[in-house]
């Protein structure tokens, strides 16, 4: 059945509009971003492309708040888990932003609670648990010592933060997809001007002028994982949450590191994968469910030397002389230092008897550890609380009852091909300083957009801190009028698969990109590989990109990602042309290059692109400088505020 | 470019299922759906139309949404509904 679209046409029509920030995204990051500079007295405007409320990878839940050091059961410093986590990922690892995370996580939630998402267990429900602490009724996660990870009730926040901004004057614009950056050239320098915007509905044009602009956006996906008839399943981020925030900073001359980075994909629901955190696993969501095999036998958890564990208390224990452990999203095996309890290695498991398919059984748990997993853990993350309590409660389970199978090995559901990838655990993204500015005045970014980023805490505390000092920046310059002819080009640019009668439809497009990453751009790579997938992207640009059509503007945007997927995947191919050694820590290979480390290659390498060529950038490990001391001596006035 | 046109894009999987009778159309599940998968039905009251349901992501903020309890359901695709059995011992 054909339908008339519902909505105006409004292509053609534009508004103007101007403010102090602007912020690209309406995720965790950019909500925080925008009460900060609203908080400052900033005028705010904030463009999501989907609706605010429930948008962005956090928007229908989310369990853990990590590394939230300054929280008053905490007993590590932001100093120690920050540095642990940048020693962890071998040196490639976001020291500024990991540092803000821990040292301004706790703030940031403190606001929550102020908005009115809900931070403890205020009803007692898990009154005398382990994981909690009876005065403040905090509960925590993993390492039940240092008390550092927050168990919340994350569908609770998107609703709070949307609220907030309303109640601050945040002027937001659902439903708008940012497409393009504005940028001007300012007393000799290259300097963001705004953005521009389309109504996904209509068509209509949005033009911002702003002073200062903080992209909010997500980190790539689609790029080597593409399913035509499921594309919201394809990876673990919404379907929408392509990278278009890293596209068109590419187009404006930003700068990002560590793009070389991809990892074996983790999940695709769209495929072999279950829904994250469906089946059985003891993992993150999950962490430290009791498994057993096929045959009822339980697995034994062991510490890092191997102990095997007696109770499931000692789980969520450092192991005898280790002061602390790290989990969590971007923590897969971690190192020795830092490793926590873990069921024994599948290998060793297979070699003992024990027998496939394995299962989480959380009837052999304590209760208030069964129904913080099933109940709170499940039901409060991400894509969980419909999904998967709701339907698989109504399809019978029964925690005490029941056990869920678990496939695959650990939390991921699935194995896949080494060539089947995706920018997952801390991958590549902007490149900023200490006020998470990139290398353009007036542009800055925030959580998924930046290097090395990391969960929903992490994008609320670097969020808030690049929305402050964006807010603090635009109280010493004045707008820029916008260029005209970029305005003029991004119109052609937006519009054009609309005015093509018979064409090339998105999802083949997309499906050809992911199979030429996939053949080019896989697990091992070499100069000649790398430059013919390159080629080929080239040829899709000249000669599919002109052919795209759509009949709607809902086609329109999925269009629009899919240009920028090609965009982003020619970034990825000349990262990793630019590395010429492998990397461990960026499951990076090379034929070409064997060497695995070398010191001489043991830094960041950087990339952008100016009047269309590509320049590198070599910048050094720890590049941000003693992390307490340099993040105090451009943090007073927040420290003074107590951390507001 | 002038005149719109949409058909529902069918995929090998049934995301959301409305109950007619249960459902008041008042398309909150619609305006609440980041991927915008829905438009309103022509016909006023109706439930609205999932225009693109393999571009779900099968979060489910469309029922949390949903002032009518049961009106819209969201189910997984049949592969992706995991398997569970009594436990041992």
């Amino acid at each position: 059945m054909e339908y008339r679209w519902p909505y105006k046409n409004e292509t053609g029509e534009e508004e103007r509009i101007s403010c102090d920030v602007l912020v690209l995204g309406g995720g965790m990051a950019g909500c925080y971003a925008a009460i900060a500079a609203a908080r400052r007295g900033a005028s705010v405007v904030l463009m999501e492309k989907g609706a605010t409320v429930r948008s962005g990878s956090a928007g229908s839940g989310f369990d853990h708040w990590e590394t939230a050091c300054t929280n008053p059961g905490s007993r590590v410093t932001p100093e120690e888990i920050a540095e642990a986590f940048i020693d962890e990922q071998g040196g490639y690892s976001n020291g500024i932003a990991q540092y803000i995370c821990c040292r301004e996580g706790w703030d940031r939630l403190l606001d929550m609670e102020s908005f009115g998402g809900k931070i403890r267990d205020t009803e007692d429900e898990f009154a005398g648990a382990d994981f909690r602490d009876d005065e403040t009724k905090l509960m925590y996660a993993y390492d039940y010592r240092n008390r550092y990870t927050l168990r919340v009730w994350g569908t609770t926040f998107k609703p709070a933060l949307r609220k907030e901004l309303s109640r601050l004057g945040v002027k937001v614009y659902d439903y708008t997809e940012a497409t393009g950056l504005l940028t001007s050239v300012v007393n000799g320098r290259k300097t963001n001007t705004g953005a521009m915007g389309m109504n996904v509905r209509t068509g209509k044009m949005l033009i911002v002028s702003a002073k200062e602009t903080v992209l909010a956006m997500s980190r790539p996906a689609r790029i080597w994982l593409f399913d035509a008839d499921l594309p919201g399943l394809c990876e673990f981020r919404p379907p929408q949450s392509i990278g278009s925030g890293h596209a068109m900073g590419w187009r404006a001359g930003a700068a990002f590191t560590m793009m070389e980075k991809s990892v074996p994909g983790e999940f695709s629901a769209a495929g072999r994968s279950y829904p994250p955190y469906s089946a059985g696993n003891n993992h993150n969501t999950w962490y430290a469910a009791t498994m057993v095999d096929a045959r009822g036998v339980e697995i034994p958890y062991v510490d890092r030397d191997g102990r095997i564990l007696q109770s499931v208390r000692e789980r969520y224990l450092p192991a005898p002389g280790q002061k602390f452990f790290l989990k969590g999203g971007v923590i897969d095996e971690a190192k020795y230092e830092y490793r926590g309890p873990e069921t024994m290695p599948f290998d060793e498991l297979i070699k003992r008897g024990y027998r496939t398919p394995f299962y989480a059984d959380l009837s052999r748990m304590p209760e208030m550890e069964r129904k913080v997993i099933w109940g709170m853990m499940v039901g409060e993350e991400g894509k969980t609380r419909v999904p998967v309590l709701q339907n698989y409660t109504e399809r019978g389970f029964d925690p005490e009852k029941h056990m869920l199978q678990s496939y695959g090995t650990g939390w991921k559901s699935a194995s896949f091909l080494a060539q089947e990838r995706q920018l997952f655990g801390a991958p590549g993204g902007i490149f900023h300083d200490w006020d998470l500015k990139t290398n353009i005045d007036g542009l800055y970014a925030a959580g998924d957009q930046l290097f090395a980023s990391d969960c929903a805490g992490f994008a609320a505390a670097t969020g808030y801190y690049a929305g402050r000092k964006a807010a603090a920046a635009a109280e010493k310059v004045c707008l820029t009028p916008p260029d005209e002819r970029q305005i003029h080009a991004e119109k052609k640019r937006i519009y054009a698969p609309l005015c093509r009668e018979h064409g090339v439809h998105w999802k083949e497009l997309n499906m050809a990109i992911a199979k030429a990453m996939r053949n080019y751009c896989g697990a091992v790579k070499n100069e000649e590989l790398l430059t013919e997938g390159l080629s080929l992207l080239d040829s899709y640009k000249e000669e599919i990109v002109p052919a795209l059509s759509c009949d709607n503007p809902h086609d329109l945007v999925r269009t629009h990602e899919v240009l920028d997927i090609l965009t982003v995947s020619r970034i990825i191919i000349e990262a990793c042309r630019m590395r010429k050694s492998g990397a461990k820590a960026l499951y990076f290979e090379r034929t070409d290059y064997p060497e695995t480390d070398p010191p001489e290659d043991a830094h960041f390498i950087t990339i952008r692109q100016e009047d269309g060529k590509v320049i590198r950038g070599d910048v050094p490990f720890q590049y941000w400088g003693g992390l307490k001391e340099e993040y105090e001596k451009r943090n007073q006035d927040y420290i003074k505020r107590g951390g507001k | 470019m002038g005149k719109w046109t949409a058909a529902a894009v069918p995929c090998s999987a049934e995301p959301l299922i409305f109950d007619e009778e249960l459902c008041i159309g008042c398309n909150r599940c619609m305006n609440v759906c980041q991927v915008d998968i829905m438009i309103p039905d022509p016909e006023p009251g109706k439930h609205p139309v999932v225009l693109y349901p393999g571009e779900c992501w099968y979060c489910g903020s469309c029922v949390m949404e949903c002032p009518r309890p049961g009106a819209v359901r969201l189910q997984h695709p049949l592969m992706n509904r995991a398997k569970f059995v009594p436990v041992k011992g």
